[in-house]
């Protein structure tokens, strides 16, 4: 294998063209090429796939095609003009006036059609073009390389190395993860952040492994890097997240331009199956946690039962559609700023309103099953995020009631007597303690930061969501918004 | 022969042997760890009476919640004080 770094043009000063025999359009300009070596200029003819072609030529063959890659050819034939090494002027396909324009000749191909399309150059075919990547990526990519058996299948060895969640993986290998690295202009050393519960370095290179491996593509790596650094905060708190015997994991609400730009799905099943975006982006979060961060089932994650939103649980918010600022604006960015937030929950649990015309009767409907989130008799806990269909949210729009004016109509039926929540009332154990419940006639259920609502799903279904949270406050987990770059 | 990259953190894992057994624990002081779960009070309370009896010294400490490790001064602080310790993990 030749050196990359030394693959140079094979002309300084005068024409180059690249053909290759498996292209009739290069076959049909071998006479115009006769006549160009015929004249005064230098000429190289650079070949992609055969040193004979075309034959009885002095060709220069680009067999590991670094030339072709060096020129970002995209077409054969195409006729360069090269001053100083650099390219000045150039035609893809056959096209009379532009190979006369380019070569400074007349009357080139007499009897040729005027112009003819090209094809594909070979340096465009999908495995190539990665190799060639890698090969040409100024960065060098550090981890530690698995060598497979000859007879061993990738994805076998990827579940028989504990890498998975339980999924098939799509088989890091450089390739992929060079082409993964494209998605962000970070160095794939750069350090993300430092992850929890191993406290191990995390690389963008890691992230990048993990994406491939969680099916994600490139221009979905800046969102999982965003999402990785806001896991590893210590207000998140993904060691406890990941350690508690409770069902939670990191759910994600991404915002703003991004969503639309890589494709997410904030509409007909947005919590659901279906959307790569939305489904990748959650589980390479999730696999980074895992094989980064060290939080494997068993081992640190002690979860009694989890739940299947711990594979991936990821979905924008639905902000065109919705009668409110988003959740990124009410977390303090711009619309126009990318942000992806985290919250340490589960879910979700369905809120079922087919009949209320009126915002204070959905509004209640809303709090009455907010209030059994983890127990009836259980207050102070968990935060909760609110995803408003939008039926529901037309109920809210119609009545220009604002998130402000139903947080706290919710707060108000949600205020509740504390002699209905100590333990051992109504003849359940469970419940507040009576020392805490001691002088206080009523308690919350929810802190004053703890209830969101985000806007997303079908436009038919008079259903919303909650997704229920962990511990909140700043003792546990607290909901963290992060930029998005790039 | 084709080659993957490691996802994981690369991190060999650490062997640590089992601390020695504490022969006679009338000659230390025994930490009771109240992780903040609940009832973990209770647990901790019937372990000092118990010590108590066997004519150990035991120290109280509590972790500020069961939500996040312990922060590096109060384990400085019960390696510091105690001889061993016995930590309330359960509701």
């Amino acid at each position: 294998m030749s050196n990359p770094a030394s693959a140079s043009l094979p002309v300084t000063d005068g024409l180059l063209v690249v053909v290759k025999d498996d292209c009739e359009t290069c076959h049909l300009t071998i006479p115009v090429l006769e006549e160009l070596i015929r004249g005064e200029e230098t000429l190289a003819v650079v070949s992609q796939d055969r040193a004979d072609f075309p034959p009885g030529m002095e060709v220069v063959h680009d067999l590991e095609l670094d030339i072709s890659w060096k020129l970002s050819v995209e077409t054969t034939p195409t006729i360069y003009r090269i001053h100083n090494g650099e390219v000045v002027d150039q035609q893809e396909g056959w096209l009379r006036s532009g190979w006369e324009r380019v070569a400074a000749v007349i009357d080139l191909g007499v009897g040729l059609p005027d112009q003819r399309p090209g094809c594909g150059s070979d340096t465009m075919l999908p495995q190539i073009y990665q190799r060639l990547m890698r090969r040409h990526s100024p960065h060098r990519l550090s981890s530690r390389r698995v060598e497979l058996g000859s007879s061993e299948d990738p994805m076998e060895a990827a579940f028989a190395r504990g890498w998975t969640d339980g999924l098939p993986v799509t088989p890091p290998t450089e390739e992929r993860v060079a082409g993964m690295l494209q998605g962000t202009a970070l160095s794939p050393d750069e350090v993300v952040c430092v992850l929890p519960p191993d406290l191990a370095e995390c690389t963008v290179e890691k992230v990048a492994i993990n994406a491939v491996m969680a099916g994600c593509l490139p221009e979905y790596l800046p969102v999982v890097i965003a999402a990785v650094r806001a896991a590893a905060t210590s207000r998140f708190n993904i060691h406890g997240i990941s350690a508690t015997t409770y069902f939670t994991g990191p759910v994600l609400v991404v915002n703003g331009p991004v969503r639309r730009r890589i494709g997410m799905n904030s509409g007909i099943n947005a919590l659901g199956q279906g959307n790569r975006a939305n489904m990748t982006i959650g589980r390479a979060v999730n696999l980074v946690v895992r094989n980064v961060g060290g939080a494997r089932p068993g081992g640190v994650d002690r979860a009694a039962l989890g739940s299947p939103g711990k594979l991936s649980f990821c979905f924008p918010e639905d902000e065109e559609g919705s009668p409110w600022e988003s959740l990124s604006v009410e977390r303090g960015f711009s619309a126009g700023d990318s942000t992806v937030t985290l919250f340490a929950g589960h879910g979700p649990i369905e809120i079922v309103d087919q009949r209320s015309r009126t915002p204070e009767s959905l509004a209640k409907t809303f709090a009455w099953q907010l209030r059994m989130l983890g127990h009836p008799k259980i207050v102070g806990l968990s935060d909760a995020i609110v995803v408003v269909s939008p039926e529901h949210a037309r109920v809210f729009r119609e009545a220009a009631w604002s998130k402000a004016r139903l947080r706290q109509e919710i707060f108000s039926v949600l205020t509740l007597p504390s002699e209905q929540l100590v333990a051992g009332a109504d003849g359940v154990a469970e419940g507040l303690p009576p020392h805490v419940a001691a002088g206080k006639p009523v308690i919350p259920k929810f802190a004053p930061d703890g209830l969101w609502f985000v806007h997303a799903g079908g436009d038919a279904g008079m259903f919303s969501a909650i997704i229920s949270g962990w511990i909140g406050g700043a003792a546990s987990s607290q909901m963290i918004t992060m930029a998005i770059d790039g | 022969m084709s080659a993957l990259l490691d996802p994981t953190s690369e991190r060999a894992t650490q062997t640590r042997s089992l601390s020695p057994r504490i022969p006679d624990l009338t000659t230390g002081t025994v930490a009771l760890l109240d992780i903040s779960k609940p009832r973990g009070d209770v647990f901790i309370k019937r372990l000092d009476e118990l010590f108590s009896q066997r004519g150990v010294s035991v120290r109280h400490y509590r972790k500020p919640t069961f939500s996040k490790p312990a922060p590096l001064d109060l384990r400085q602080r019960i390696a510091a004080e105690c001889t061993a310790v016995v930590e309330a993990l359960a509701d």
